[in-house]
């Protein structure tokens, strides 16, 4: 029942939120919660993979950065239609994910997160040496996304796509999880011999979450690209890798709210931190090591009940 | 007679200047229970991993129903009915002890390429896991989790999930491994109502068992198979009482 309780509450939060802040005189937050809930996506999609597939990819920037481009070049020729833009966004980070995935998940362990963040920094350095599409300074959006019946440039309409994009992704990883398929990811994390023994052949079923993953990567690095309209190489930058991941394990991994509360806490705890001092990263640091420490199951492990 | 239902031909395996196999030949045939004892370092646990299809053996055969498996990994053998329980627990233990039957089910029952009906709530896995956790005596047992189970349960529960797989042959590593007394009896009264329903291949410690359930015994010394017949061939063959029951036998 807790459970419930928690979803019904955030949704409450989240639809409420514009209205409220906007009668305060405080619209800015709106802002803020937006790109929260974008990171959120981006960490519930690594959940997937991090947190249940027990794949420690450290290269997840590489889908938001494919997602970014795709919106930026479309939009660089004047194509502005959001459907395309996001449609291939999503297949082009699949498509990497297929790439990477198909190498790296034949190995194991540390070797795993180092190729996963060796092809994340190649994307990177392409994206640097590209002098087309700005290169290192990145290139500007003139227009966002546009869709029938949608506004995406006016911020609130923008704020409720997001919000309800974000849901979803919950929702599905939830079907996903504890579906046939999610169990084979699940207990394969738990004991690979056992699954093996069985008779599950995990390469295959491991692949496919991670294309998943990439594909939900993807479209949060579309939506990003439209909530800050510029689009730089640093999306792909591997510390943008290490936040979604510290999002997941902050939150609590294996969990449907941990990667929400992860990329919650963690994005409003630097915007505190930025206002207040200069060198907020110092205690930051510290602060997240504090976290890890006293909670293990993460901020998720606060709410759920035990039998989660 | 039938044709065996697993033949091991000249089965080698060296690590080094160790011969772990060392030329074994075995068979078992449909509807037995083949024990294999032998004395620590004997090779017993790389036989079964080659048997398994975790290691591939240096040279040698190995056929499964009438057909090779020697290059075959470890999950198609799993598909192809050659269940296995490992000597040291193997189990999911975050897992209720249905869920990890279940899955075992669902190993067996097509690919799981099905992404949203939620299999927790799936009959079509949570029944016969139910009925398979009801035969090995968990029937009371099904919603704790794994970790939760006492040892000689998870070891039940192992068992378990090699039957639910609908197996051909059940190989069993070290069941009784680490149980005490009335554990143990529970394993072999378990594994009595298998016999002749099931072929089994028992690599075991416990003697008592052994002589209780074998309907053949192959006794393992260094790599080779020095003796193979009936249990009381096989308790009065003089090289066996030497190299390995000793004193005890």
């Amino acid at each position: 029942m807790r459970r419930y309780l928690f979803w019904a509450l955030l949704i409450l939060a989240l639809v409420a939120l514009p209205p409220v802040t906007m009668a305060l005189g405080q619209g800015f937050y709106i802002d803020l919660v937006r790109r929260m809930m974008i990171f959120a996506i981006a960490a519930i999609s690594l959940n997937l993979i991090l947190g249940y597939g027990g794949m420690v990819s450290f290269g997840h920037a590489a889908y938001l950065g494919t997602g970014g481009y795709a919106v930026a070049i479309f939009a660089f020729y004047g194509v502005n239609n959001g459907l395309l833009q996001w449609g291939v966004a999503i297949g082009a980070s699949a498509l990497v994910a297929l790439a990477i995935g198909a190498v790296s998940i034949r190995t194991s362990g540390v070797y795993f997160i180092m190729i996963t963040l060796a092809f994340t920094q190649m994307l990177y350095y392409l994206g640097i040496s590209i002098e087309e599409y700005g290169g290192d300074d990145g290139i500007r959006l003139k227009a966002r996304s546009q869709f029938p019946l949608l506004d995406l440039g006016d911020g609130l309409q923008f704020y409720y796509v997001v919000l309800a994009l974000m849901l979803a992704s919950v929702y599905l990883v939830h079907r996903i999880v504890n579906s046939r398929f999610g169990m084979v990811l699940r207990a394969t994390k738990s004991n690979e011999a056992r699954s093996r023994a069985i008779g599950f052949s995990p390469y295959l079923y491991r692949l496919s979450a991670f294309v998943i993953a990439g594909a939900m990567g993807g479209l949060a690095g579309a939506l990003l690209a439209n909530h800050t309209n510029y689009l730089t190489p640093d999306y792909m930058h591997w510390t943008r890798s290490g936040e979604i991941m510290f999002m997941t394990i902050l939150g609590g991994m294996g969990t449907s709210a941990g990667p929400v509360l992860g990329a919650f806490a963690l994005l409003l705890l630097e915007d505190l931190l930025s206002g207040w001092t200069e060198h907020w990263q110092l205690y930051l640091g510290p602060l997240l090591v504090l976290s890890v420490l006293f909670f293990r199951r993460g901020l998720a492990g606060l709410f759920a009940s035990r039998h989660d | 007679m039938t044709e065996p239902l697993l033949e091991v031909s000249d089965l080698r395996k060296s690590f080094g200047a160790l011969r772990a196999s060392d030329g074994i030949s075995f068979d078992v045939r449909p509807g037995e229970t083949h024990a294999v004892i032998g004395p620590n370092g004997a090779g017993k646990t790389t036989f079964i991993s080659q048997l398994a299809g975790n290691l591939r053996p240096d040279s040698g055969r190995i056929r499964f129903a009438g057909e090779d498996i020697t290059a075959l990994p470890a999950p198609k053998r799993a598909r192809k009915g050659l269940a296995r329980s490992f000597q040291i627990t193997s189990v999911y233990p975050e897992f209720s002890a249905l869920q990890n039957v279940a899955l075992a089910v669902q190993a067996h029952a097509g690919h799981s390429f099905r992404f949203w009906r939620d299999a927790r709530r799936d009959p079509a896995l949570t029944l016969p896991a139910q009925k398979v956790l009801r035969e090995v005596g968990l029937g009371e047992r099904i919603h704790v989790l794994a970790a939760n189970l006492a040892h000689g349960e998870q070891r039940q529960l192992e068992v378990a999930m090699a039957l639910a797989t609908g197996p051909r042959l059940l190989l069993l590593d070290e069941p009784m491994a680490g149980m005490g007394v009335e554990e143990s009896q529970r394993m072999i009264a378990l594994l009595s109502s298998l016999k002749r329903k099931q072929t089994l291949i028992l690599v075991e410690h416990d003697m008592d068992a052994v002589f209780r359930l074998a309907d053949r015994i192959s006794v393992l010394v260094y790599g080779r198979v020095i003796a193979t017949g009936a249990p009381d061939e096989v308790r009065a063959n003089p090289e066996v009482r030497a190299a390995y029951l000793g004193e005890d036998a």
